[in-house]
């Protein structure tokens, strides 16, 4: 009876002393982020910095294309073409005497295309063959390339379109496409890039916070002192979580206000949904950093390996700017262990069409399975390097 | 002296090379990341997933499908019977786009009118989407072309003969791959040298250096040589996928190449040191190296390109060496550009190497703590 009571009692006792112990080692971890102005600025000017940087420099919206224009014998035909160019945001227009200048200047890159009409393109237009307008595109940047050649081709079908009106004709276009862009209509690339960044920006912070700190007391030889106490590794890793959990979060709270009230990016899912998917998300982006360190125990290691594992292939393997269904399958099968991915999914959806649970439940299962796995192989790792 | 310096330049070698940690860190992401990347990182749309809805059913409009399922840029996943089942579809992100026939399609057609098509894309990945709008387009202009001689009389009275000079099929790879020589480049040479000093200094041996006969300038050479070394092995190796595994042609003179690569790292090698002898501690340092990685790679023109940027944001990439190597690397290896085209781009180099050189110096002796 005695002996059965004082199980209870140290049971109990154990229980008190793990909250106590839990108590010191969050609070030592909040002192040392307040003396250490480190984190605090990873976790608060660093995605400040970030979000402006990515928001403002980073832009797929090409306009005031340059383009060299060549006219050899201008007439009113070629004027009505070339007025297009000149009347269009998407050009910045030069008229240039004759072709060789304008592939010396497409050389030195001062334009980005030459738009070449020869001396018998007014003799062809009235012939019945028709005549051959020329474009040549700096094809060095193939996006930007494609996209300089649809804006061409907008404005050569509208001056079609305008002369057979002109001469009474019927508009001869046997199929006209009529799109409708959901969720974006004006395709304002903001919208999609800061939502993504925001993906990138906490993946880089999550990972970069605990890497760092975890990796730093092992270097300098503390993760041992701590090791000798009664500290089980669940408080560990729990008194280790939890506070950057927080500052994380603090971050993330301010990259969506940033999104909201500076870059204009309508938030049409719910705030509670962005809170709870941040929140799956950060778990996984710490328990990444966490077992990050755990593996390198060397701050100059995990340093590195958090920018090379994190922020590159967020960057380039999300599906933030590059289209995941156009990579081949070994990529594709690659991007799956990318936390950011889901949760680029995730943001995208929920600021710019709404709370779409076909999308965001299986995301979110997928960020729960990474937390899980990173943080369970720390766990086991640590507790092997215990013993 | 240049025996003191190469006893520098060994220590460096071996404290970077000898823990097996640091020393995988060095060779095998840059390996990875240049072959992921590469395949990864392109604007062109393959197998594009999308849903027909289609209520004519006549031949032409068949035949306007087909020549949907026929581009190898997409691919149909499913028919739709009825209007409801299109945003469920695009929703859940099974399709991107929705090919919408309409019931008169096909008689406005064989009737001289226009036909029209309704095309419903998912613009959540906008950029995405605008592409795909341009392969649409393509499409459709090239069944209009099609069309047009069989059963509509007269021809446009004028055509678009659309070239593009260096990269005439406008592959993504092309552009992006060489970029990635930059961008490894980059990013191996400033994380090995902004740590080199940072980390003597919090390990306190960075003042027993300074106690040594070894002069500042002494230092200065000694640490940024393996810099130096690792940036020309990672970049060769670099190029050498390049040409060889993805095909990218290269156009100009290597040595130009080299020469870029040569200023480029004097930048890099420069910058590296200027923040690690700013820095007291490894974390420091190691945050420093990244607040430079990050703006560097975004304002570069590497993925998307700096016309695009607000004109504030233009003038602050003068200040960023990837932003001319760039220009160097993708000239040399897709536009044969000659060297003195190239001078614009290697003199800002150069200044910026010697800047930071000079104030990496500097700073060893001032900083001391």
């Amino acid at each position: 009876m005695r002996a059965n009571n004082m199980v209870i009692q140290s049971k109990s006792a154990q229980h008190g002393s793990s909250i106590l112990r839990m108590r010191g080692l969050i609070r030592k971890e909040f002192l040392q982020i307040l003396r250490d102005p480190s984190s605090i600025a990873i976790a608060f000017l660093m995605p400040v910095f970030l979000l402006l940087l990515f928001g403002y420099g980073v832009s797929l919206d090409a306009e005031h294309v340059p383009v060299a224009v060549v006219v050899e014998d201008p007439s009113l035909d070629t004027a009505n073409f070339t007025s297009g160019f000149y009347g269009s945001r998407y050009f910045n227009p030069v008229t240039v005497r004759d072709i060789g200048t304008a592939e010396q200047e497409l050389r030195n890159h001062s334009v980005d295309a030459i738009i070449y009409l020869r001396s018998d393109v007014a003799r062809q237009l009235r012939s019945p063959e028709g005549a051959h307008i020329q474009v040549i595109i700096n094809g060095v940047d193939a996006n930007n390339g494609r996209i300089i050649s649809g804006y061409v081709q907008g404005i050569w079908s509208k001056w079609l379109g305008n002369r057979a009106l002109a001469r009474g004709e019927k508009i001869n276009l046997p199929v006209k496409v009529e799109q409708r862009v959901w969720f974006n209509r004006e395709l304002r690339s903001k919208n999609f890039l800061v939502p993504g960044l925001i993906a990138i920006i906490m993946t880089l912070i999550g990972a970069l916070l605990t890497a760092l700190v975890v990796a730093r007391e092992w270097e300098r030889g503390t993760m041992e002192a701590i090791m000798v106490t009664p500290v089980t590794i669940r408080e560990l890793l729990l008194g280790k979580i939890l506070p950057y959990f927080i500052l994380g979060i603090g971050g993330m709270g301010l990259t969506v206000a940033m999104a909201v009230w500076l870059f204009d990016v309508p938030i049409r899912g719910s705030l509670w949904l962005v809170f709870v998917t941040s929140s799956l998300f950060m778990f996984a982006a710490l328990g990444m950093g966490l077992f990050i360190s755990s593996v390198t125990k060397n701050q100059f290691v995990a340093g590195q390996v958090a920018i090379i594992a994190t922020f590159l292939p967020a960057f380039i393997l999300s599906g933030f700017i590059f289209d995941i269904g156009s990579m081949p399958w070994m990529i594709q099968m690659l991007t799956h262990v990318i936390a950011a991915r889901y949760f680029v999914a995730i943001l995208q959806t929920l600021f710019l069409a709404g709370n779409i649970w076909s999308v965001v439940i299986p995301n979110c299962l997928a960020l729960i399975v990474m937390g899980v796995f990173f943080i369970g192989l720390t766990w086991k790792r640590s507790v092997k390097r215990l013993g | 002296m240049w025996n003191r310096i190469y006893a520098l330049i060994i220590k460096e070698f071996l404290a970077l090379l000898k823990d097996s940690k640091s020393r995988v860190v060095v060779i095998v992401p840059p390996v990875l990341q240049l072959i992921v990347f590469g395949y990864a990182a392109t604007y062109d749309l393959t197998n594009i997933p999308f849903a027909v809805y289609n209520e004519d059913k006549d031949i032409p409009s068949l035949e306007l499908v087909s020549s949907f399922q026929g581009s190898p840029n997409f691919e149909e996943v499913a028919y739709l019977t009825h209007e409801e089942q299109i945003a469920p579809l695009i929703n859940s992100r099974k399709v991107l786009m929705v090919l919408h026939i309409n019931r008169q399609f096909s008689r406005d057609l064989t009737e001289g009118r226009s036909g029209s098509v309704q095309v419903i894309v998912d613009g959540r990945d906008s950029n995405t989407a605008s592409i795909l709008l341009t392969y649409v387009n393509s499409i459709i202009a090239q069944f209009n072309a099609g069309w047009k001689p069989e059963h509509i009389n007269g021809v446009p009275s004028a055509r678009l003969d659309i070239r593009a000079w260096y990269n005439p099929n406008l592959v993504s790879r092309w552009f992006i791959v060489p970029g990635i020589v930059a961008l490894l480049t980059l990013v191996v040479t400033t994380l090995v040298t902004a740590l080199s000093v940072a980390r003597e200094r919090e390990q306190g041996t960075f003042d027993q250096l300074l106690v040594t006969p070894l002069r500042p300038a002494e230092i200065l050479l000694g640490k940024s040589v393996p810099g130096f070394i690792i940036g020309f092995a990672e970049a060769t190796f670099t190029i050498l996928v390049t040409v060889y595994w993805f095909q990218v042609p290269l156009q100009g003179n290597i040595l130009t190449l080299y020469f870029g690569l040569f200023m480029f790292l004097l930048s890099t090698v420069g910058l590296g040191l200027m923040i690690s002898s700013l820095a007291v501690t490894q974390q420091q340092g190691l945050l420093g190296a990244f607040l430079f990685l990050v703006p560097a790679v975004i304002l570069s023109g590497f993925a998307t390109p700096i016309a695009n940027m607000p004109q504030w944001t233009q003038t602050i990439t003068f200040l960023n060496p990837m932003r001319y190597f760039i220009i160097i690397v993708r000239g040399v290896f897709l536009e044969n550009t000659p060297f003195h085209l190239l001078i614009n781009q290697f003199w800002p180099l150069a200044t910026i190497g010697a800047v930071n050189l000079a104030l990496a110096g500097w700073l060893f002796r001032r900083r001391m703590y």
